[in-house]
C-alpha cells in the first residue's frame, strides 16, 4: 500500500491539530457553564430605587432601609455629632475622600460630611471590608474597642471601624470609606434613593 | 452452601484476575512499621467521619430544601418533625467539627514525624489539597441552614475574592449569581457540598492512600522499614519492622473507633451545639441580608485563619493583605517538604530548635483560635484587669501570634538549608523491634 511507510511529521502535525481543535472545543464548551454562574436576568432587574420619608427621624438615630437588597443607612447627625467630625481627621485613612476613597461616593457628596446636607448621612450599611452591616454606635462615650470614641460604626465580624460619616479609621481591616450612594432630596423631608440629583450625573 | 460460595469466588476471580492481589497488597500484605502509636489512629479516624458525614448527608438531602425561601425552615423541620433527623443532623454537625479535630491531629503527626518528607512530598501534597477541599466543603455545608450567621458567613468568606485587584468585584457576582447571597448562590453551594466536592474529596483520598502505599508509611522513629533488614513472619523478603495493615492495624483501628464513636455520641446526646462551638447560636435565627449578627465569627475550626486576617490592617487602599496572609498561610504548609531541607524526620532525633519551633508553631496555632473565636475579649479583662483597651490587646497579642505562625517556616528554612540543625543519631531500625 502506499502509505505503508510512516511519516512522522506528518503524524505530529495530525496529532497537534487534532489536539489544538479538541481544545477550542472544550474550552467553548465551558464558557455557556462558566457564564450561567453570573447574576441571571432576574437577579439584575431587582434594582429600582427606593424612596424614604425623614420626618419620624429624631437626631441622632439611625434608619435602615433595602435598596438592592443592601441596608442604606440614613442618618439624622446631631449636633454633637457633626462637631466631632473635623476632630477626627488625624486618625484616618482619607479624611478627604479624595484619595484612596475617591470613588466611594458621587462628586456631589465628597465634602466633609460625605452628604448632600450636612446632617442627613445616607450611606451603604456595608464594610469595606469583607462586606458585613457595621454596627451604629451614635454615643460618644468610651467603648470597649475604643475609649475616646466619638461615635460611628463599628463591624463585628473583623473590628473595623468608622466614625459619622462612613470615614474609616487607620489600622483597621478595612481599607476605604463605605460608599455613599447616588441619592437626591425630592423635597425637604423625603429622600430618593438611587437616583442622582438632577443635573449632577 | 460451601460450595456455591467458593464456586461464586472462583466465578469471579476468573474475570477479574487482579482483584484478590490488590485486596492483598493494601491489606494483608501491606507491612507498615510495628511501632505505631497512639497518633496514627486519625487517619482511619478521617475515613470513617468521611463515611458518617455522606451517609447523614444523604439522609439530610431527603428533606433539605436548598431555596432561600425554604432553607431554614426545612432544617428546623428536620430538626422537629421528621422522625430521628434531629439525630441525622446532629451526627452531621457534630462530625463535621470532629472531623476538623482528627484532621488537625493528623496533620500535627505528619509534621511532627516529618511524613511529608522524601518519599512522601506527594502524599503531604494530596493530603493538603484534601485539606483544602474539606474547608470549601465545610463552608458551603454551613452555609445551606440560611440561619443568619449562614448568611454573613457566606457573604465574607465569598467577599474574600472582592479584595483581589481589578477583577475582585465581578468574580464575587460570579460566585454568588447575584449582588449579595441569595437564592441562587444557596442552590450552587448545594450542588457542590452534595455531589461536586464529595466526588473530589473521594478521588483524592484514594490518590492519597494510594500514593502512601507506593512509598510506605512513615512511623515515629522516621526510620525507614524498607532499608531496614529484611524477612518477617509472614513473608522472607518484607521488612523485618514490618506488620500486615490487616489483621494488626485494622484491630488496633478499632479499639480507636471504639473510643472516638464514645465521645462522639456523648457530644451528639448530651452537648450537639458544645456551648457554640460546634453550632453557634445566632444560626438559629434565620438569614437577614439587613442584620449583621453582632458576635459573628466562624466555626472553631477556621478561627486561626479568620484571625490572620483580622489582624493585617489595610495598607495601599486596599485590604487584600490579610486575605493574603491566610491563603499564605496555608500555601506555606503545602511547600513544608521544600521549606525543611533536615534529613532526619522525625522530631525524637531532631534539634532543640526545631522542637522548640514546633512547640512555638503549636501554640500560635492555638493563640489565634483564641483570637479567632473571641475567647480573649473573656480572657484579657480576666487577667489585666477590666479597663484595658481591648482591641489594642488583641491586635498586639494576635500579630505576635501571627508572626510566630509565618516565623515558624522562615526559621524552618534558615534553620536546615543553613545547617545550624545539630540532629541526634537516627536509630538503624524502629526502636521498638523484637
Amino acid at each position: 500500500m502506499a502509505n505503508e511507510v510512516v511519516d512522522p511529521g506528518r503524524r505530529r502535525f495530525l496529532t497537534a491539530t487534532t489536539a489544538v481543535v479538541g481544545g477550542v472545543g472544550v474550552v467553548a464548551a465551558v464558557v455557556p457553564f462558566i457564564k450561567s454562574w453570573e447574576p441571571s436576568a432576574r437577579a439584575k432587574a431587582a434594582g429600582a430605587p427606593v424612596t424614604q420619608s425623614l420626618k419620624k427621624i429624631e437626631p441622632g438615630q439611625q434608619l435602615i432601609v433595602a435598596w438592592r437588597s443592601l441596608p442604606v443607612f440614613i442618618v439624622n447627625r446631631s449636633p454633637s455629632q457633626l462637631a466631632a467630625l473635623p476632630k477626627q481627621d488625624p486618625r484616618l485613612v482619607d479624611p478627604g475622600s479624595n484619595g484612596t476613597s475617591s470613588d466611594q461616593q458621587p462628586k456631589y457628596a465628597q465634602n466633609a460630611t460625605r452628604s448632600i446636607k450636612p446632617e442627613w448621612l445616607v450611606m451603604v450599611g456595608i464594610c469595606t471590608h469583607l462586606g458585613c452591616v457595621p454596627d451604629y454606635v451614635g454615643e460618644m462615650k468610651a467603648e470597649p474597642f475604643d475609649p475616646n470614641w466619638q461615635g460611628g460604626y463599628y463591624c463585628p465580624c473583623h473590628h473595623s471601624r468608622y466614625d459619622m460619616a462612613g470615614r474609616v479609621y487607620q489600622g483597621v481591616p478595612a481599607p476605604k470609606n463605605m460608599v455613599i450612594p447616588p441619592y437626591h432630596f425630592i423635597d425637604d423631608t423625603t429622600v430618593q434613593i438611587g437616583v442622582d440629583p438632577q443635573g449632577a450625573a | 452452601m460451601a460450595n456455591v460460595f467458593s464456586s461464586i469466588g472462583e466465578w469471579v476471580s476468573d474475570r477479574a484476575p487482579n482483584l484478590a492481589p490488590t485486596y492483598r497488597k493494601h491489606m494483608t500484605e501491606y507491612y507498615a512499621p510495628k511501632n505505631f502509636n497512639l497518633w496514627y489512629y486519625f487517619g482511619s479516624l478521617a475515613l470513617l467521619v468521611l463515611v458518617n458525614q455522606i451517609v447523614t448527608g444523604i439522609f439530610l438531602t431527603m428533606n433539605y430544601d436548598p431555596s432561600a425561601a425554604g432553607a431554614f425552615d426545612s432544617v428546623q423541620y428536620i430538626m422537629r418533625d421528621v422522625e430521628w433527623g434531629w439525630l441525622i443532623r446532629y451526627m452531621h454537625t457534630t462530625g463535621a467539627s470532629l472531623f476538623f479535630v482528627v484532621i488537625y491531629l493528623h496533620m500535627f503527626r505528619g509534621i511532627m514525624y516529618g511524613s511529608y518528607k522524601k518519599p512522601r512530598e506527594l502524599v503531604w501534597l494530596l493530603g493538603m489539597l484534601i485539606f483544602l477541599v474539606l474547608m470549601a466543603e465545610a463552608f458551603m455545608g454551613y452555609v445551606l441552614p440560611w440561619g443568619n450567621m449562614s448568611f454573613w458567613g457566606a457573604k465574607v468568606i465569598v467577599s474574600l475574592f472582592g479584595t483581589i485587584p481589578v477583577i475582585g468585584g465581578t468574580l464575587v457576582e460570579w460566585i454568588m449569581g447575584d449582588f449579595l447571597p441569595a437564592d441562587a448562590t444557596l442552590n450552587r453551594f448545594f450542588a457542590l457540598h452534595v455531589i461536586a466536592l464529595p466526588l473530589v474529596l473521594l478521588l483524592l483520598v484514594v490518590l492519597h492512600l494510594a500514593a502512601l502505599h507506593e512509598v510506605g508509611s512513615n512511623n515515629p522513629d522516621g526510620v525507614e522499614i524498607k532499608k531496614g533488614p529484611k524477612g518477617n513472619r509472614w513473608d522472607a523478603l518484607k521488612p523485618a519492622d514490618g506488620i500486615p495493615f490487616h489483621p494488626y492495624y485494622t484491630v488496633k483501628d478499632l479499639v480507636g473507633v471504639g473510643l472516638f464513636l464514645a465521645i462522639a455520641a456523648f457530644i451528639i446526646f448530651f452537648q450537639p451545639t458544645l456551648g457554640g462551638w460546634f453550632l453557634e447560636h445566632d444560626n438559629s435565627i434565620a438569614a437577614n441580608n439587613l442584620v449583621t449578627p453582632t458576635q459573628i465569627k466562624p466555626v472553631w475550626y477556621f478561627t486561626a485563619f479568620y484571625a490572620i486576617v483580622r489582624m493585617i490592617p489595610s495598607a495601599l487602599g486596599t485590604a487584600v493583605w490579610g486575605v493574603l496572609g491566610m491563603f499564605g498561610s496555608i500555601a506555606l504548609l503545602f511547600l513544608l517538604p521544600w521549606i525543611d531541607a533536615g534529613k532526619v524526620k522525625s522530631v525524637r532525633y531532631r534539634g532543640t530548635g526545631y522542637k522548640v519551633a514546633l512547640t512555638m508553631f503549636v501554640l500560635a496555632f492555638l493563640g489565634l483560635v483564641m483570637i479567632g473565636t473571641d475567647y480573649t475579649d473573656v480572657l484579657f479583662p480576666k487577667l489585666f484587669g477590666s479597663d484595658i483597651d481591648i482591641t489594642a490587646w488583641d491586635n498586639a497579642f494576635g500579630r505576635v501570634m501571627t508572626l510566630i505562625y509565618f516565623g515558624f517556616f522562615v526559621f524552618l528554612w534558615l534553620y536546615t538549608h543553613l545547617g545550624w540543625e545539630k540532629t541526634k543519631p537516627v536509630p538503624e531500625r524502629v526502636t521498638t523491634h523484637d
